[in-house]
């Protein structure tokens, strides 16, 4: 019982760094139909952000402690939120008129580019990250063992979730944002700048990759520029899985990949670990394409 | 005796809308009908349950005799129903010969490995092919085009290819769904010429849907009227004209976009 | 293009081949593998062309195919020891066949899931199930696992490789240009209308999985019996990019800007491989200056595809004008 507990405890760590990347996933879906192949590199660049940053911030704030981390997790954020934003302005926007598959392919080059730069920039060799939150195992009845950091993990992806929430629902922006997914004609005539809320979609939602990508870090400090090419993957996966273009279903498609994900590793093979994603996802399209909470689509002829 | 076309008691319901009701059709053998109604009358509807893009809930659809509900488009059309679409749809990067010789594999003796091996048979049924395309493309004064690409036409000549691309698949029963949109006076005398060439030159039955009233009232021999899904009229040109369901109808329209 | 004399063109080209057999063994041995190379990765981006550029299904798992048949042939041949040339041809040709009847079959398998999809959906989908024949290589460790599987035959040369491009290229631009073939294109257009004139896109789209992936299987086939040595990590997303790249570069659906396209890229990575192993530069005194060039090739890759779809989308040698 305690091993399982153990694993739930892993897989849900997992399963909330696949939802923040998951819905960055699909709040660009929900906006312009199209999948930013490139959403899981910025993960990686939000943990080398963070990475590169760390020594840079031991000059004002201690670290490892908990506002040094803070300040690492915000700043990293920021920065892949601006590079969120100079991506969809120079590699997308251009193409916004094009058929998808344009934009497809496009996404292709910018994910290969920060991925190969990456290996060229910082190198191909894994990097450890530094410790930048103070960590200590937490024991408890039973015999569950974990670390503090797996549930630094947890709940600051839920403070993330309810902050995205709150912009989603309460904000003008947000408004603006569900409007513009609605029906993007329409919120240009209702007066919505189309270009504003597109940027600020991509900047939501690469700071919430950054975010993942730094709580990633924190957990497993090994880095290297191709870390994302897999939990982007599976964060795909994810945001199919709950229904694209659906933000809790994202969250929920994310913590149930984590979850299986660690579970089958632990209980059958950890080998097959990495296309578990995968069949989930032909499953999924094969059984129900809209997903657990999504809409269908019906197309006009 | 049975009508080439018949629908009885055909419904389709999107989740809670209800596009077509109890739809009773019936197209003879060399009939020139029309299918009118106002806007969301369901009129395109009625054409995708006919050729099988979607599936009728309820009721049933005859064709040539036998039922065609559950039939895959494209085995709707090789049984004898071809179409032409709302927005033109023809094979945007394929010529305008192509357009019409794609149709052809319809009438193909062989298949995929007479396409590959080539052999002597092959050579013969696609020159065989090629003539026809021809031949047809001819008719219609669309030959001098046959090299460039469709999406190069004029307007109005590219509604006469997708009508062209329907005619290659030999079919008994053509639908074409509002040919005329988008063209002034002249080209709509030329079209209502062109329909009725197309009935006597290939005695096929001809299913019109339209909402230039004069060009289906000149026309067709027999129009149903279709309002919300529901059947409220039936007859020739002069009854529908005088008919007041369906003036109420298409008034009742007038006065909403008066709004 | 003018097809009356494809079948002419197809045997002249073998019989070219058939020449280079006997020149093999003067060519030194590093020009012949590039040979080898551009030879596969013609085969590869044809293929490939066939279900992205025609049919419109656009697959990034086109290496999965290739890895199926590279695996099977190499599982076949390395029972038999030496023999002498005529059994090892025959061998080979079973070989061929079995690969790429074995990758055609993963072609059926990939392809029937993937007919409701569309774009962008089909895309990750074909990724997945590359990534999927992967890791089940991964973990079959009858043929290696990761570790690898050697290969004992060294039998790919000139004939084989540019025989078995000539006879690609014949097959599936006979193929696309008949009226049976135009019906690939039509899918690609407009699904709704090609269902509507008749074609059974469905039957179209596996069928054009069904051919691509049997040519990528021979063209693993070629690979594994020249580099003699296969691991699953080798056939894996990156590999398939790179024939996308060849792909959208010649433009989707141009067979001849393909193969222009592939045979371009393959140099220019041998290229930037040659210049990276370079030992001594005059006025450097490190040793191999530009070896950060072997993997440059990958961030041109990238650069190229982002510069092209932002300004020829329909690729390099496509005379058609941009869709607006």
């Amino acid at each position: 019982m305690t091993e399982f507990l153990q694993q739930l405890i892993n897989g849900l760590a997992l399963g909330s760094i696949l939802a923040l990347i998951a819905l960055g996933y699909t709040m660009v879906y929900g906006i312009l139909r199209f999948i930013n192949f490139a959403h899981g590199d910025v993960f990686m660049l939000g943990a080398f952000a963070g990475f590169y940053l760390a020594p840079k911030i031991t000059r004002v704030l201690p670290l490892p402690s908990v506002a040094g981390g803070i300040a690492v997790l915000a700043v990293s954020m920021a920065i892949c939120a601006a590079l969120g934003v100079v991506i969809e302005r120079f590699a997308y926007r251009p193409l916004r008129k094009q058929p998808k598959l344009t934009m497809l392919i496009t996404a292709i080059g910018v994910s290969l580019f920060l991925e190969n730069a990456g290996q060229f920039v910082f190198g191909a060799a894994p990097k450890r990250f530094p410790e930048i939150l103070p960590s200590f195992p937490i024991a408890t009845l039973g015999g569950l063992s974990f670390n503090s950091n797996q549930i630094v993990v947890i709940a600051v992806t839920g403070l993330l979730l309810i902050a995205l929430r709150f912009i989603v629902l309460k904000t003008r922006m947000g408004r603006a944002m569900r409007a513009v997914s609605f029906n993007p004609e329409a919120a240009a005539l209702m007066g919505v700048n189309t270009d504003v809320v597109i940027s600020f979609t991509f900047a939501l939602g690469s700071a919430l990759a950054a975010a993942a990508g730094v709580l990633f870090a924190i957990n497993y400090p090994s880095i290297d520029p191709l870390m994302g090419i897999l939990p982007g993957l599976k964060a795909f996966v994810a945001a199919v899985l709950g229904g694209i273009g659906n933000l809790p279903g994202a969250a929920l498609g994310g913590i149930i990949i984590g979850v299986t994900e660690t579970l089958v590793s632990g209980y059958i093979s950890s080998t097959y670990r990495d296309a578990i994603a995968f069949g989930i996802l032909i499953l999924i399209l094969l059984v129900k394409p809209s997903g657990l909470l999504g809409k269908k689509e019906i197309e006009k002829v | 005796m049975s009508a080439l076309l018949q629908l009885d008691k055909a419904t389709i319901r999107f989740g809670g809308l209800t596009a077509v009701s109890e739809l009773d059709l019936q197209i003879g053998g060399n009939e020139l009908a029309g299918l009118i109604g106002p806007n969301g009358a369901g009129k395109t509807t009625a054409f995708n349950l006919i050729t099988g893009v979607y599936q009728p809930t309820a009721g049933s659809i005859f064709f040539d005799g036998q039922s065609i509900v559950g039939s895959k488009p494209y085995h709707i059309t090789a049984r004898g129903i071809a179409r032409t679409f709302q927005n033109i749809r023809l094979f945007a990067s394929l010529s305008v010969f192509d357009n019409v010789r794609a149709v052809f594999h319809l009438h193909l003796q062989g298949d995929v490995r007479h396409a590959l091996w080539r052999g002597k048979g092959y050579h013969a049924e696609e020159k065989s092919i090629a003539d026809r395309v021809m031949e047809l493309l001819e008719i219609f004064q669309l030959g001098k085009f046959r090299n460039e690409p469709a999406k190069s036409l004029s307007y109005g000549d590219q509604r006469r290819l997708e009508i062209v691309r329907a005619l290659a698949a030999q079919p008994k029963l053509l639908l074409l769904d509002e040919p005329a949109a988008g063209m002034n006076s002249t080209e709509k005398v030329e079209l209502t010429r062109l329909i009725r060439f197309i009935r006597e030159k290939f005695s096929i039955a001809i299913l019109l849907v339209e909402h230039d009233m004069q060009l289906v009232m000149g026309i067709c021999e027999r129009i149903t009227v279709l309002d919300h899904g529901v059947k409220i009229a039936e007859g020739a040109p002069a009854e529908i004209r005088k008919c007041p369901k369906v003036i109420a109808a298409y008034l009742g329209e007038e006065t909403a976009t008066n709004d | 293009m003018n097809f009356r004399h494809a079948k002419t063109i197809l045997l002249g080209a073998l019989a070219l081949s058939f020449i280079g057999l006997f020149f093999g063994s003067q060519i030194s041995s590093y020009p012949l593998f590039v040979s080898y190379n551009i030879g596969i990765s013609i085969i590869m981006a044809v293929s490939l062309n066939l279900i992205n550029g025609y049919t419109g299904q656009f697959s990034l798992g086109h290496a999965g195919f290739m890895a199926v048949g590279a695996y099977t042939s190499a599982v076949i041949t390395n029972h038999f020891g030496e023999l002498n040339l005529f059994t090892a041809n025959a061998v080979f040709a079973i070989a061929l066949l079995a690969g790429g009847l074995a990758a055609a079959l993963t072609g059926l398998l990939v392809g029937i899931p993937t007919l409701r999809l569309r774009g962008d959906y089909l895309a990750i989908v074909t990724l997945g199930f590359g990534e999927i024949i992967r890791v089940i290589l991964q973990n079959m460790d009858a043929v290696g696992g990761a570790r690898g599987l050697s290969v004992n035959h060294a039998w790919t040369n000139l004939f084989w490789t540019f025989g078995l491009a000539a006879v690609t290229i014949y097959v599936i631009a006979s193929l696309v240009n008949s009226t049976y073939g135009r019906g690939f294109i039509a899918v690609r257009d407009d699904e709704i209308a090609a269902e509507a004139m008749g074609i059974n896109t469905t039957k179209y789209k596996v069928t054009a999985f069904i051919i691509g992936a049997f040519f990528a299987g021979i063209a693993g086939r070629l690979y594994a019996h020249s580099t003699l040595y296969l691991t699953p990590n080798g056939f894996g997303f990156m590999l398939s990019i790179t024939f996308v790249v060849m792909v959208i570069l010649g433009g989707m659906g141009n067979t001849v800007g393909v193969i222009i396209a592939a045979i371009l890229l393959t140099l220019l990575n041998e290229g930037l491989r040659a210049m990276a192993d370079i030992e001594h530069l005059p006025g450097f005194t490190v040793e191999r200056p530009l070896s950060w060039l072997q993997d440059a090739h990958m961030i041109i890759y990238s650069l190229l595809l982002i510069v092209l779809m932002l300004t020829r989308p329909q690729g390099l040698f496509t005379l058609r004008k941009r869709n607006n």
